[in-house]
């Protein structure tokens, strides 16, 4: 296409504001609980105090009598219309999944787990009305932990016979991309380095804007719902899986959603209640949970045990990394719940030419909130544990941590670079992002102060955090997603069409939640079809309107989505060139395309895009070897994932006093490819780096021994707001390496910050307290835990616990929560 | 979140409040700037039959000077008490605490006398108001009462305000010229302190007085701090080694941002910060 070059004022590039800004921002829109429908009931629902009990009675009759109050109806009042919480990811054949009923009649699981749920004519008579209902329960011991849970001596689910799910492992001797890693650290162990680790990942709680929302209108021809939903498309087919109703009579919108992170990501039981009681009732409802409810039952992320080893030789060069992860799935297997920890599989060896390589993940069952996808999805937990421990060599070693990753990165020459765990990396260029952020953020000069309060003893610290990291993004090859037994695909449609006026709407099966798609989606056709940006309008998240997609998440939507989207632009050139050449009454091969408009070669004969719209709209003239139509759809499955990576560094003071920690400064340098629009990017850059950095300083959500959620408010799950960050350095390489995948070049920026910045944190306040015989600090680093771990090795160390064995069981640095 | 369903009343007078209180009992909650309260009655922790709500009575809004003190009316915001002229030339360390409230949101919302009435032992006004030596001004159907702030915070979310009673304004002894600070211990900005200090001193140092937040179910006085301090120089070395009695007879919680020795710890580190600030050093 020549169209991008030749105009002056190309959209690709421009930091164009946001279409979507003023209705989001002033919240003049149609979010998913402004909707009101004629007639339409309110539901609330009943949830089980308890993480384990069985149901012995439910009494609904104060609950019915209560005024305005419909319909009471608790699990045994549902037979098979109500459906069930699909798993559409089983990892192995094998894989123990406990039913997931909506609304179980029986036992409850976890703590937040609906088991009635009231209906009346206003939201505030339903939820007066819920605390009537009573019920009986008979509390059973509950699994708390992922130590507990592996010993199977409590049950999550009795009649399963364990907690352990899945085994799910990857080897690099036996997958021939690789050789031994047993051989590699029995040569270490005698002969080199080698460093074992166990990191946590604690559980964190998605803690999107919009609490989740649904309306459900069964009295039309369809049943509509409206869910504030990452996944319309796939909530559409979960539920014709499993409602008994046929895909064609289901209509699902996503409205304006805000904010998800993976958290929207989800086919929920609430979402299936509110469906079976609008059909039973014929009647719409809706259900808009409390921020209390989303908390504790919307699905949680990350919660693993990372046990890692790295074997290396004598001068840091990496011989062979094992990882085995143990990780959290809560109650029930969420939708991609299993699948989540196996995608960080193939991420652990990072940047890294690692010889040898070995993953196994073990998922296990506890009485909690089910956990699944958070931004990043098993990207963050493998960069992490990467990141952390390639410092800890280094250390080890004696070099600077920048040092040891550079002995044992890919060097840009030698892309396309297959690696230890079988993808291969189409381009990156880890030094050229490394000088730059080197250089940006003043390295050498931070070093040196590092190294001066060091030697004066000042009572506060300097220390500096890298994160080297790549993920793999742009969800995803079908394929590969088929050898993984995911129960979908990964590919994504567009439609285009051209409007009789001249103006074009696009429809795209992913579906924004926040991210600009509008925006950015309408910059890329302005540019490759030649029209003015205001007259491309974005269709989306509606199945009746963007009739296939597979959604948003994964930073997909552009690098798929996207994909999709040229390849429709592209057909409607063809289609339309063919018609030009009719009206134009020249050969086609004469034509050329630019800026919107056909030209005869040579002659000042032309006609424009719209034009051609208004013509195939007429259709009073058109060849007959066509249709009277220039709109065109396609769908793209990726060939490959697509690989940003960056260098990411961090600088943290620590109050060695208090153990308090402070931001210093913060640089990234990301290389994305091609970017779109550098505004949109900085955005998801920001507030990607935010949550990253709030997992390593200060969210964690906390069971109690019997399954409370003690951070069950935004009290005690502590959300940073811009108060608490600093004003990030973002820059992106000069010379950025073009994703060769894609026709835009482009890579996925959706989670980046996200899955980089963690690591970079911890090592930084790590980094700042080494010398004072630290070498890791649990996550979130509150200042206790790291005035603790400054402690730990002195002779009246504070409290007897933290003198205990850095690893050893209910040691603070490692404890689980209050649940081991 | 919804609460459950009650009546609003909004009298004119204090009067009118008092009559509607006597009328309801422990039916009625009193509403001042909401902040706490209306948490508590959305998250359904409570759920009186009536809510009367001060908002309305001008008397009780502003501040003013009365001799040897200055008193603040207890609908007066945190926003005002912090910038309040006469706050800062006599009792300099209400403002510095106020200004340390929540966010701006909540301070120009909440209010002085909701906040100390609620005695959160978390909140930042209780031990400023106690290191001050205030005295709380109660009304009840009887007349008004004065409490000195040594008998004012009870317990937990206690204080002598009867069911029956409102708070009506808060004499806070003139502390002109004293130094102050109030050191705030938090993981994230809008958070309630984990620890805080108040400290106020006069000159450099001829008597000082030390509040603690968040050490105890009550606001505390570090009196052995303040003991050591009377009369000392401000050195650093000699303000650190009084500020490690700043613990002594404290009984603080343990929770999820930090156990009851890391926070006795925080305490003496603070305290010391705190003062030396107060001094001017
Ligand atoms: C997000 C958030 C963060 C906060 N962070 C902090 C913080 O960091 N530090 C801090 O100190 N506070 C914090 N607060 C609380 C804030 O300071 C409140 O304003 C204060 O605690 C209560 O004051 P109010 O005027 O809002 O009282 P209300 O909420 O209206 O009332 C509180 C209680 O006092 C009673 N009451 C009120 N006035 C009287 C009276 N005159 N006589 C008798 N009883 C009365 C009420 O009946 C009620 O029980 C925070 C609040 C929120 C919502």
């Amino acid at each position: 296409m020549t169209a991008t070059q030749d105009r002056p004022a190309a959209e690709i590039g421009k930091d164009r504001r946001r279409k979507e800004d003023q209705r989001l921002i002033t919240g003049r829109t149609r979010w998913t609980d402004n909707i009101t429908l004629p007639g339409m009931l309110h539901l609330a629902m009943v949830r089980s105090p308890f993480a384990h009990a069985t149901i012995t009675s439910v009494d609904v009759e104060a609950a019915k009598a209560s005024p305005n109050v419909v319909a009471v109806l608790s699990g045994k009042d549902f037979g098979d219309e109500l459906g069930v919480c699909i798993n559409a990811w089983p990892i192995t054949p094998d894989q123990k999944t406990p039913g997931h009923s909506p609304m179980p009649a029986d036992r409850a699981a976890f703590a937040g787990e609906i088991v009635a749920v009231v209906v009346a004519r206003s939201a505030a008579e339903a939820r007066d009305a819920a605390e009537l209902v009573d019920v009986e329960y008979d509390e059973q011991p509950a699994v708390i932990g992922i130590k507990n849970a592996l010993r199977d001596e409590v049950l999550a689910h009795p009649d399963l016979g364990t907690n352990k799910s899945a085994l799910w492992v990857f080897d690099s001797a036996e997958a021939g991309t690789g050789s031994d890693v047993e051989a590699a650290i029995e040569t270490a162990r005698t002969d080199g380095i080698l460093i074992e680790r166990e990191y946590r990942q604690q559980r964190l709680i998605p803690a999107f804007m919009e609490p989740r929302s649904v309306v459900v209108d069964p009295t039309g021809e369809q049943i509509t719902m409206w869910s504030a939903t990452q996944i319309p498309h796939i909530l559409r087919f979960a539920l014709a899986a499993t409602t008994g109703v046929p895909e064609s009579k289901i209509r699902v919108i996503a409205p304006d959603v805000g904010g998800g992170f993976g958290g929207k990501l989800q086919t929920t039981p609430e979402e299936w209640i509110a469906w079976a009681v609008a059909r039973r009732l014929s009647k719409p409802v809706k259900y808009t949970e409390t921020r209390s409810e989303s908390l504790m039952a919307a699905h949680h992320g990350r919660d693993q045990v990372q046990t890692l080893t790295l074997a290396a030789d004598k001068e840091g060069n990496v011989t062979g990394f094992k990882v085995h992860l143990d990780a959290d799935l809560g109650a029930y297997i969420a939708v991609v719940g299993g699948g989540v920890p196996v995608l960080g599989a193939f991420m652990f060896n990072a940047i890294y030419k690692f010889p040898s390589y070995r993953f196994e993940c073990q998922t296990v069952l506890t009485n909690t909130t089910f956990t699944d996808a958070y931004r990043g999805a098993g990207r963050p937990e493998a960069t992490y544990a990467i990141e952390r421990i390639m410092d800890e060599l280094a250390a080890e070693v004696g070099v600077d941590p920048l040092e040891i990753r550079e002995r044992n990165w890919i060097k840009h020459e030698e892309f396309p670079f297959t690696t230890v765990a079988g993808l291969e990396y189409d381009t990156g260029n880890y030094e050229a992002a490394t000088a730059k952020a080197k250089e940006s953020f003043g390295y050498d000069a931070l070093r040196a102060e590092q190294k001066e309060r060091r030697e004066r003893g000042d009572r506060v610290q300097l220390g500096i955090g890298v994160s080297t990291f790549t993920e793999m993004c742009g969800l995803a090859p079908s394929r590969v997603l088929g050898s993984l037994d995911y129960g979908a695909g990964g590919w994504e449609h567009a439609s285009v069409r051209m409007l009789a006026t001249g103006k074009v709407e696009i429809v795209t099966g992913a579906s924004a939640h926040g991210q600009g798609h509008e925006t950015a989606f309408s910059q890329i056709v302005a540019d490759r079809l030649g029209v003015p940006f205001e007259d491309v309008e974005v269709l989306h998240g509606d199945t009746q309107i963007a009739h296939k997609g597979l959604d948003t998440y994964g930073s997909r939507s552009l690098v798929v989505g996207g994909e999709a989207l040229v390849k429709a632009v592209d057909k409607v050139i063809d289609k339309a060139k063919h018609l030009a050449a009719h009206l134009l009454e020249a050969s086609e091969d004469d034509l050329e395309y630019k800026g919107g408009r056909f030209t005869v070669a040579g002659t000042d004969q032309g006609v424009a895009i719209q034009e051609l719209a208004t013509a195939a709209f007429a259709a009073h003239n058109y060849p007959e070897d066509m249709e009277p139509s220039i709109d065109a759809e396609a769908t793209y499955d990726p060939v490959n994932f697509n690989y940003p990576h960056g260098t990411h560094l961090c600088a943290m003071e620590v109050d060695t006093e208090t153990g308090a920690v402070k931001m210093r400064k913060y640089t990234c340098c990301d290389d994305i490819g091609t970017i779109i629009n550098p505004l949109i990017v900085a955005g998801q850059v920001h507030g990607g780096l935010v949550q990253g950095i709030a997992q390593a300083l200060w969210e964690e959500a906390v069971h109690d021994e019997a399954g409370t959620l003690v951070s069950g408010s935004f009290v005690d799950y502590l959300l940073p707001t811009s108060a608490d960050t600093i004003s990030f350095d973002v820059v992106h390489t000069d010379d950025p390496s073009i994703c060769t995948t894609n026709t835009l070049g482009t890579k996925g920026v959706g989670e980046a910050g996200t899955i980089a910045s963690t690591p970079a944190v911890v090592n930084a306040v790590v980094d700042a307290v080494r010398h004072l015989g630290v070498s890791d600090i649990q996550m979130p680093c509150t200042p206790e835990r790291v005035w603790r771990a400054i402690h730990a090795g002195d002779s009246d160390a504070p409290t007897p616990e933290t003198a205990m064995p850095h690893f050893s069981e209910g040691a603070l640095n490692q404890d689980e929560g209050a649940g081991q | 979140m919804i609460p459950v369903q009650f009546d609003y009343l909004a009298p004119a007078s204090v009067e009118e409040a008092l009559s509607a209180l006597g009328q309801h009992g422990d039916d009625a909650k009193i509403l001042a700037g909401g902040q706490s309260l209306l948490p508590v009655l959305r998250m359904r922790l409570n759920a009186p039959e009536v809510v009367i709500d001060l908002g309305g009575i001008a008397s009780l809004r502003g501040i003013r000077d009365d001799g040897d003190a200055i008193v603040i009316g207890a609908m007066t915001t945190h926003h005002d008490v912090r910038d309040h002229a006469l706050v800062k030339e006599h009792a300099l360390l209400l403002s510095k605490a106020a200004a340390e409230v929540a966010d701006s949101q909540i301070r120009h919302r909440g209010t002085f006398g909701g906040a100390l009435a609620h005695a959160d032992p978390a909140g930042d006004l209780g031990a400023p108001a106690l290191a001050l030596g205030a005295q709380f001004v109660i009304a009840g159907a009887g007349g008004t009462r004065t409490v000195e702030a040594s008998d004012f915070f009870v317990d937990l979310f206690e204080t002598a305000i009867g069911e029956d009673e409102i708070l009506t304004e808060v004499r806070i002894p003139k502390h002109t010229g004293w130094g102050a600070h109030y050191e705030k211990f938090v993981r994230v900005a809008h958070q309630w302190p984990i620890v805080a200090i108040a400290a106020t001193v006069k000159g450099s140092i001829d008597e000082a007085r030390v509040g603690l937040t968040n050490m105890g179910s009550t606001p505390l006085r570090a009196t052995a701090t303040e003991q050591a301090l009377t009369g000392a120089t401000a050195t650093e070395d000699g303000v650190r080694a009084a500020a490690e009695l700043a613990a002594e007879g404290t009984n603080p919680p343990s929770d999820l941002n930090g156990a009851a020795d890391y926070r006795q710890h925080l305490a003496r580190v603070l305290t010391g910060r705190a003062v030396l600030k107060a001094a001017g050093v």
